[in-house]
């Protein structure tokens, strides 16, 4: 076997592997130079990257991907002696999977990029990448994983890694707080994860997601899991009203690890939408839970928008803002669930809902995490995040100015930007299944683009203020790292409809398609 | 692959690339009359110092508008509902997990009793 074939053939271990490796050899390698250790987190980010391409790759262009650890053959997912149920622990690699690995590839390199620059007068650099890598570990881990203790063991990983990066400048202990209240939320969610995992091993014996789907009953007890699960997932993903630890810990954290952190709770939504959709699907009330996901998603645009508008510290109001776009994939998503027993109302708007959110998400994670950049770097250089402190930025920073007006004019789904073709496909769909919500939508995208005019206009506009004649503009790395997320998010918005049929598509598709993947585990036993 | 194909929304459609050249094509048009115009503007006079009733210039701190002054007015007409849901951001922890058991318990009385 060529190191070639090893690398595909193990893609989905690799992915895992080689961040928890380097997480955990990082601190040893920081012992001999920063410049080494620099070097082995990136080249361990670029290395997990190509992987996450490569197995999108083979996912998109072949099919659904299992990885069985410790079988004869990685696609033995059912071992003769087990009485036909899939004990080892398997990943499975679908559309939807492979769609949230490029998402966290590319914001990986990213971020990881600019943080070289950004965090590079702090101390602790070593504990800083070893847990930026275990973020990436957990993320890759829960959107490939195929086995549910497997999603709540990764999931567990990803928050205390981001606990311990929400927490790492400390602040005066305003850091430590929102890392406080960032953990305890966590773990209270993650209990409830545990507690459904332990409701369907009981009821299934089986933690494998394909075998509980193919078991599904939605007895009493699945009711309770799913909504333990429902509530869970939607407070790590800043649902409003669990919305509350958002502001908190994206505010606090590094904004390197804030652009990360919008990924993580993607990571969140990704396994609600796995829930609802794989394990329940049409065995639940769709129309019920389509409705609650609705009605979270509306309440989050609202409540987010306008919560982002007074707000005074710039990455706070990010922070509702993401609160208020994570509405939209809620909004869009939901639809498509509401009428997923209904083929005809699914073809006319539904499955059109569905690509609007989960492009969304795509969407979302480039410019929502290139406007944490642009504020960092503008605390990296003016170190305030107060935005009544600030103004007359554009004559010095003019690159992060640029930066902040592609994001700003993407968040606020203005054209060409990517952001405007996936909330398109919302409004249009969603205005079919109810025209409130689809207006609410757009006054909202309204609201945003308002928020965002403030900002620029207190942060970039006005005259060169004396205490901030001195201000350079961003390290080059930093640029380069919010370069590559503006490149995407013009890309993105000016071929759209390539994207929609490469990516989005296929990943709705696989997402509603809960037959092809219970197939694909069990299928080939 | 055609790179240049629109989103076709079930309702109507989205071609970014011909939006891209109308926008172009728009400006051109913008750039040429106002190229048109007499340019009377000369760098370094008085034309270039703000005029305010004879009064000094003051600092530039002073003349930039601060972004707490922004949106005054929204935020007064929407004083009650900011009254309302300000508040309920306390910032305290046990607050927090207050409203996630409560929607917890709520998604399981819709979902338990009622589908």
């Amino acid at each position: 076997m060529t190191l070639a074939d090893f690398i595909v053939t193990n893609a989905p271990a690799l992915l895992v592997a080689i961040p928890l490796f380097a997480a955990f050899t990082c601190p040893a390698i920081g012992r001999i130079s920063a410049a080494a250790r620099n070097l082995w987190v990136m080249g361990a980010m670029l290395v997990t990257a190509a992987i996450a391409f490569i197995l999108a790759f083979r996912v998109f262009s072949t099919g659904t991907v299992i990885y069985v650890f410790g079988a004869a053959a990685t696609h033995l997912a059912v071992p003769l002696d087990s009485g036909g149920i899939p004990i080892r622990i398997i990943f499975t690699v679908d559309a939807m999977s492979a769609f949230m690995e490029i998402i966290c590839a590319i914001v990986g390199v990213s971020v990881l990029l600019y943080s070289m620059s950004s965090e590079s007068h702090n101390s602790n650099l070593e504990g800083y990448y070893a847990l930026f890598l275990l973020m990436i570990t957990g993320v890759f881990g829960m959107v490939s994983t195929g086995d549910f203790f497997n999603f709540f063991v990764f999931l567990e990983i990803l928050s205390l890694a981001s606990a311990g990066l929400i927490a790492y400048r400390i602040d005066g202990g305003l850091a430590v707080e929102a890392a406080l209240k960032y953990f305890v939320l966590s773990t209270l969610g993650a209990i409830l994860v545990l507690f459904a995992i332990g409701i369907y091993y009981g009821q299934y014996n089986a933690l494998n997601i394909a075998m509980i789907a193919q078991r599904m009953q939605f007895s009493m007890l699945d009711k309770i899991a799913l909504v333990l699960l429902v509530a869970a997932l939607a407070m790590k993903c800043g649902a409003v009203p669990m919305h509350f630890w958002t502001p908190d810990a994206y505010s606090m954290a590094p904004s390197s690890v804030t652009a990360f952190l919008v990924v993580a709770s993607q990571a969140s939504l990704y396994g609600l939408f796995r829930v609802v959709f794989t394990m329940y699907n049409i065995t639940m009330n769709c129309v019920t839970v389509g409705w609650i996901i609705i009605i979270l998603g509306v309440l989050s645009m609202v409540v987010g928008v306008t919560m982002a508008i007074p707000q005074k510290d710039i990455k706070r109001l990010m922070a509702y803002h993401a609160v208020s776009q994570t509405g939209y994939m809620l909004l869009g998503v939901g639809v498509g669930l509401a009428v997923l027993g209904n083929a005809t109302l699914t073809s006319a708007f539904g499955f059109m809902a569905m690509e609007g959110g989960i492009f969304h998400i795509f969407n979302h994670a480039m410019y929502k995490g290139l406007l944490f950049l642009t504020a960092g770097a503008i605390f990296y250089r003016i170190g305030t995040r107060d935005l009544n402190k600030m103004g007359g930025l554009g004559h010095t920073m003019k690159y992060t100015m640029i930066f902040f007006i592609i994001g700003a004019l993407a968040i606020a789904g203005i054209p060409p930007f990517n952001g405007f073709a996936s909330k398109l496909m919302i409004y249009e769909s969603v205005y079919l299944f109810n025209p409130i919500l689809a207006i609410i939508a757009m006054v909202v995208s309204i609201l945003t683009l308002a928020s965002f005019v403030k900002v620029f206009h207190s942060v970039f506009m006005g005259p060169q203020l004396p205490e901030y004649a001195d201000v350079k503009e961003a390290p080059l790395p930093m640029l380069i790292g919010m370069g590559i997320l503006a490149a995407i998010v013009i890309l993105f918005g000016l071929f759209p409809q390539p994207v929609v049929d490469m990516l989005v598509a296929p990943a709705a598709h696989a997402l509603a398609d809960q037959g092809g993947y219970i197939a694909s585990v069990l299928g080939g036993a | 692959m055609d790179l240049t194909a629109p989103v076709l929304t079930g309702y109507g459609m989205w071609a970014p690339v011909a939006w891209l050249a109308a926008f172009v094509a728009a400006t051109i048009v913008v750039y040429l009359l106002w190229k048109t115009g007499e340019s009377s503007y000369k760098k370094g006079t008085e034309q270039g110092r703000p005029y305010l009733s004879g009064n000094a210039e003051p600092e530039k701190g002073a003349v930039h508008i601060r972004a707490s002054n922004l949106y005054w007015g929204f935020l007064q007409a929407l004083k009650g509902y900011y009254d309302a849901i300000v508040p309920l951001h306390t910032g305290i922890l046990t607050d927090y997990m207050i409203w996630f058991v409560a929607v917890t318990a709520v998604l399981l009385v819709i979902v338990g009793v009622l589908s």
